[in-house]
C-alpha cells in the first residue's frame, strides 16, 4: 500500500488552505553559523515577525538548545502549563548545524513546557527541519498561541515568506503528512530533498507522550522517513496548539551554506572522520549495518538490558531481537544518513514491513529504526522477543506521534501492574496485560491513538498512572513508587543502572528527566572501575553532562563522537581520558572554529565552558517553574537496587557479596527480606552521598540550586535569574 | 569501462599530469587541484594515484550527485553535490580529493589529457570491461 499522494488529493488539500496571516522578509546572508535572527509565529492572533539575536544571546547561550531555553525563558512565566497559550515549541539547529562535511551535524533541538513534567524540556532530532530553517534565514522558530482551526505554518526560505495556513484536509498521522508535505511545497521532483515537516499524530492528542516526527526525504527510496525529537512530550503540545506541521522549505543547499569562516579547516576534519568510519566502524560498533540496536546484544551480555520492567539486566531470550533479526528487513540499497554528509548512518531503513493491526492493517509500510531503545524498551522491557512486533509498534508510534522510549517503559510497568495484581482486565479494556504479550501491547497504543479505554489512562505516563491506580484501585503507592521508572515525570530510557551509582546519578539529576543523553557512565562506572571514589563520580558527573550537552547547542549528533573512536584512542589514552576520545574532542574544537571563526576557543574545556552556561540555565529554568531542588533529583528505587525478593535471588550471589565486603554484614543468617533491605538502606544512602559530591563539583547548593557566585561566575547575572536564585538560597552560597 | 592506468615504474616524478589536469578542470597549474597525484617514495621512485572508477562513491553519495556514464565513467555532477566529502573518506584508493577552493570534490573523468602529455607513457588510457 502506498502513501503515494494522488493529484486529487492534491487538490483536495489545496482548496481547503486559506493563508491566514503571511510575512515576508530578505532572506539574510548565514554568515559563521549565524543566521542572525529568530522567528517568531503566534497562531492565536497569527503574528508572525523576526526577531534580531542580540551578541549577548550570542555569547552566552551559543545556539540550539541554548537559543531555545532563552527564547523560551522570556515567554512563559512561573505558572504557565504545558496547555497555556503562552507556552511554546522552539526548535534550533546551532552555528555548526548543517555544516555538510562532518557525520552528525544535522540535529534540531525542540523544547516546551513538558506535559509530563510541568517543567521546561529539550529533545533532539535528526531530519532536515533544523539545518534548512537556518539556511531560510533564521536561527530557531518559537511557536506560540493556540490556533482556532488546523493550520499550517510553512517557511519559503527561497521566496523569504511565513505563512500561517488554514489546513483542515491535511492527515494527521504523520506517514502521512509528512508526504503530503512534500507534495504540496516541492515544485518539482528535485526539490523534495528541499522540504522538511514537524509533525505529530493523532496519538499525541490523546496522550501526554507525544512526540515530534522531524521528516527528511529520501530520493532513492522515494520516501518522506521521519526521526524523532520523542522526549517529554512535544508532540502533545504541538496537537495542542492545533498545528498539523511546521514545514520549511529550502533549496540551494551548499557545503558551504553555514557561511563558514573556514572552509578549509571543516574540509580537512570532516574528510578525514569519513576515513576514521570507513576504516574503522566495520571493526568497531557496525553502526552504518545495524544502528544503534547493535547495542542491545552487548546490554545483554552485561546484565544492563532492561527485562520486564528493568527487575533484571538479561534475558535467555534476548538473542531474538538481536540485529540479525532485524537485518532482514533493512534495505541497504541506499545512504542512510539523517543529514548529508552522515557516513556513521545509524538510521536504518525497514521496508516492505505488513501491519497486522490497526487502521493501517494489511499496509505494507516503510518506518525508520528501530533504535536501540525502541528494541530495548518495547521488546526486552516488555518480555516481547519479537522483531516484527517491535517493528510494527515502532511504526505505529511514529506515525501516531508517541515517544517510544514512554511508551516502552510505561508499558513495561503496566505489564508489571498487571501480573502483580494491581490491575486485572476490569481495569484494561479485557487485555491480558502480561509481559510478552504484543497483541495487547499494541492494542493499548491504538487505544491511545483512538482515546479510549486503558490506552487513554496510559497516554498519561507513569507518574499520572500511579496517582490514578493508587487513587481508583487502592494500589500501594510506595510499590508503584518503587517499580514505576520516571524522575520528575519522565520515563526512563532503556538501560539498568543498579550496579551504577554514577549512572543512577547521571539519570537522577539529568535537567529534564531520565533520559541518556546527559551522561552514560555504566561501562567507565560499574563494568571497568574507573571511577571508583565519591570525587571521581562527581568529576565524570558534571564533565560528560557539560560535554553532551554541547551537542544540543551546535546542532550535532554525539554518536559520532564515541561510537567510532581513532585507532589508538585506547592506547594513547586510559581511563576517563580515553572514555573522552581526545582526537575527537579536538575535531569539534576545529569544527567550530572553523565556522564561526571564533578563536578564543582553544580547546575542550572551552566547549565545556559554554555547556555550563546553557545547563546551569536550565537547573535555574527549572527553578522557575516550581522544580529544580534535591527533592527532584530523587530516584525510583528500581533503578538503585532490587525492589522484591524475587529480584534479590535472581542476582543474590552478587547482593550477598556486596553485603558482606561493602556494607560489612554477614548476610548468611538472613532472610531474603532482610537482605534486600539492609542493602536498600545502604543504597539509597550512596546516592543522597552522590548528590552532596555532584552538587559540590556544579557549584550548587546542598538543595542542588545554583548558587550566586556559580551564577555570576558563568555570566548568568541577568535580573531575573539572580532575582529567582536569591529568593530560593535566601542570598546565600 | 573507461579508465586511467598507471604505472609507477615508468613514472619520472615531472608531475606534467598533475599540471595538465589542474589546468585543464581548474584554470590553474596547481598539483593540490589535480585529480591525479604523484608522491616521491625516495630513489626516484614515484607512487601515482588516480581514479578506478570503480563505483563506491556512487553508492555512498546522498544526493545521487555521481553517477556513471555511457562509457563506464563515474562523473560528478557539481549542481547536485553539497560537498560532503563522504566519497572522500569512503574512496577505496583514497582517490577522491578536494581542495578547499571549491566546496565539491575533485573527480577524475577519464579524460585522457594526463596520458596523452606523459613523457614516458607511465599512464594511458584504457577501456577495461565491467
Amino acid at each position: 500500500m502506498s502513501t503515494e499522494i494522488t493529484k486529487e488529493r492534491l487538490e483536495a488539500l489545496k482548496a481547503g488552505h486559506k493563508v491566514l496571516a503571511e510575512f515576508s522578509y530578505e532572506p539574510p546572508q548565514i554568515e559563521k553559523g549565524y543566521a542572525g535572527q529568530t522567528l517568531y509565529v503566534n497562531v492565536s492572533d497569527n503574528t508572525i515577525a523576526a526577531r534580531p539575536v542580540d551578541d549577548r544571546m550570542k555569547s552566552a547561550f551559543v545556539g540550539g538548545r541554548g537559543f531555545d531555553l532563552w527564547l523560551l525563558w522570556n515567554a512563559v512565566t512561573g505558572t504557565t502549563r504545558w496547555s497555556s497559550p503562552e507556552n511554546e515549541i522552539v526548535i534550533a539547529a546551532g552555528p555548526i548545524g548543517g555544516i555538510t562535511q562532518y557525520p552528525g551535524t544535522g540535529k534540531s533541538i525542540a523544547v516546551t513546557i513538558s506535559p509530563l513534567t510541568d517543567t521546561v524540556v529539550d529533545s533532539n532530532v535528526g531530519g532536515y527541519f533544523g539545518p534548512l530553517l537556518k539556511f531560510s534565514g533564521f536561527d530557531a522558530i518559537e511557536v506560540q498561541g493556540i490556533a482556532d482551526k488546523e493550520v499550517l505554518v510553512f517557511v519559503d526560505g527561497n521566496a523569504g515568506t511565513v505563512q500561517i495556513i488554514e489546513a483542515p484536509e491535511e492527515s494527521v498521522n504523520s506517514h502521512i503528512l509528512a508526504e503530503e508535505m512534500v507534495a504540496l511545497f516541492a515544485e518539482k521532483p528535485g526539490e523534495r530533498q528541499a522540504v522538511s515537516s514537524v509533525s505529530a499524530g493523532i496519538g499525541a492528542e490523546h496522550a501526554l507522550i507525544g512526540c515530534l516526527n522531524f521528516s527528511f526525504y529520501d530520493p532513492r527510496r522515494g520516501v518522506a522517513r521521519l526521526k524523532q525529537a520523542g522526549r517529554g512530550g512535544i508532540g502533545t503540545v504541538l496537537r495542542k496548539k492545533k498545528i498539523k506541521a511546521l514545514v520549511v522549505k529550502y533549496v540551494g543547499l551548499k557545503g558551504d551554506s553555514t557561511g563558514p569562516e573556514d572552509l578549509k579547516s571543516i574540509q580537512d576534519t570532516g574528510a578525514k572522520m569519513h576515513r576514521e568510519i570507513y576504516e574503522r566502524d566495520s571493526i568497531m560498533f557496525e553502526m552504518r549495518k545495524d544502528g544503534t540496536n547493535h547495542l542491545t546484544k552487548i546490554m545483554n551480555d552485561y546484565d544492563i538490558l532492561p527485562v520486564h520492567n528493568f527487575r533484571y539486566g538479561a534475558h535467555p531470550d534476548a538473542e531474538k531481537i538481536y540485529s540479525p533479526h532485524f537485518q532482514e528487513h533493512f534495505d541497504y540499497s541506499a545512504p542512510d544518513g539523517c543529514w548529508y554528509g552522515c557516513t556513521l548512518a545509524c538510521a536504518k531503513f525497514a521496508r516492505q514491513l505488513e501491519l497486522r493491526s490497526g487502521p493501517y492493517k494489511g499496509h505494507v509500510v516503510t518506518v525508520d529504526g528501530p533504535e536501540y531503545e525502541t528494541v530495548a524498551g518495547i521488546g526486552a522491557n516488555c518480555g516481547i522477543w519479537d522483531a516484527h512486533a517491535v517493528l510494527e509498534a515502532n511504526f505505529y508510534c511514529d506515525t501516531y506521534g508517541i515517544d517510544t522510549i514512554s511508551f516502552g517503559t510505561g508499558m513495561a510497568f503496566a505489564m508489571e501492574c498487571f501480573e502483580e495484581g494491581v490491575l486485572t482486565t476490569e481495569h484494561t479494556s479485557g487485555l491480558q496485560l502480561n509481559f510478552g504479550n504484543s497483541e495487547a501491547m499494541l492494542e493499548v497504543l491504538h487505544q491511545i491513538a483512538r482515546g479510549e479505554g486503558f490506552g487513554a489512562i496510559f497516554g498519561q505516563g507513569i507518574r499520572r498512572m500511579k496517582r490514578f491506580f493508587a487513587e481508583e484501585y487502592g494500589a500501594d503507592p510506595q510499590f508503584l513508587q518503587d517499580i514505576g521508572m520516571e524522575a520528575k515525570g519522565l520515563e526512563y530510557s532503556e538501560y539498568v543502572t543498579k550496579e551504577s551509582l554514577a549512572q543512577q546519578g547521571g539519570y537522577g539529576m539529568a535537567n529534564k528527566g531520565p533520559q541518556h543523553d546527559e551522561a552514560w557512565l555504566i561501562f567507565m562506572d560499574a563494568v571497568n572501575n574507573q571511577i571508583p571514589t565519591f570525587e571521581d563520580k562527581a568529576e565524570a558527573l558534571h564533565y560528560f553532562p557539560m560535554w553532551r550537552t554541547w551537542f544540543g547547542l551546535m546542532g550535532l549528533c554525539k554518536l559520532p563522537w564515541n561510537d567510532v573512536e581513532p585507532a589508538d584512542n585506547r592506547t594513547a589514552y586510559t581511563g576517563m581520558d580515553a572514555a573522552k576520545v581526545p582526537e575527537h574532542v579536538q575535531n569539534y574544537v576545529d569544527l567550530f572554529r572553523g565556522v564561526t571563526g571564533r578563536t578564543d576557543v582553544e580547546s575542550g574545556q572551552d566547549l565545556i565552558r559554554m555547556s555550563e552556561v546553557v545547563y546551569n540555565f536550565q537547573r535555574v529554568f527549572n527553578l522557575k517553574m516550581g522544580f529544580g531542588t534535591r527533592e527532584h533529583d530523587a530516584i525510583p528505587y528500581r533503578s538503585a537496587g532490587p525492589v522484591t525478593d524475587v529480584e534479590y535471588e535472581s542476582r543474590a550471589e552478587r547482593y550477598d557479596q556486596q553485603l558482606r565486603e561493602l556494607v560489612g554484614i554477614n548476610p548468611d543468617d538472613m532472610n531474603t527480606e532482610e537482605k534486600r533491605l539492609a542493602l536498600r538502606r545502604y543504597r539509597e544512602d550512596r546516592y543522597e552521598k552522590l548528590l552532596d559530591a555532584v552538587y559540590q563539583r556544579r557549584g550548587w547548593t546542598e538543595n542542588g540550586i545554583p548558587t550566586l557566585e556559580t551564577v555570576r561566575a558563568l555570566g548568568l547575572d541577568f535580573p531575573d535569574v539572580v532575582e529567582l536564585v536569591q529568593r530560593h538560597t535566601n542570598g546565600h552560597g | 569501462m573507461k579508465v586511467l592506468v598507471t604505472n609507477d615504474e615508468l613514472c619520472i616524478g615531472c608531475r606534467l599530469c598533475e599540471d595538465v589536469c589542474s589546468q585543464a578542470w581548474y584554470k590553474e597549474m596547481h598539483p593540490g587541484k589535480s585529480s591525479i597525484r604523484i608522491t616521491s617514495l625516495g630513489n626516484a621512485e614515484w607512487a601515482m594515484a588516480v581514479c578506478t572508477q570503480c563505483g563506491d562513491c556512487i553508492d555512498i553519495c546522498p544526493t545521487g550527485a555521481l553517477s556513471r556514464d555511457k562509457a563506464g565513467v563515474v562523473r560528478l555532477k557539481k549542481t547536485d553535490c553539497v560537498g560532503c566529502l563522504s566519497c572522500v573518506g569512503f574512496c577505496p584508493t583514497a582517490t577522491m580529493y578536494y581542495h578547499a577552493d571549491h566546496v565539491e570534490p575533485i573527480k577524475c573523468i577519464s579524460c585522457g589529457l594526463c596520458a596523452k602529455e606523459c613523457p614516458t607513457g607511465a599512464i594511458s588510457i584504457e577501456v577495461l570491461p565491467g
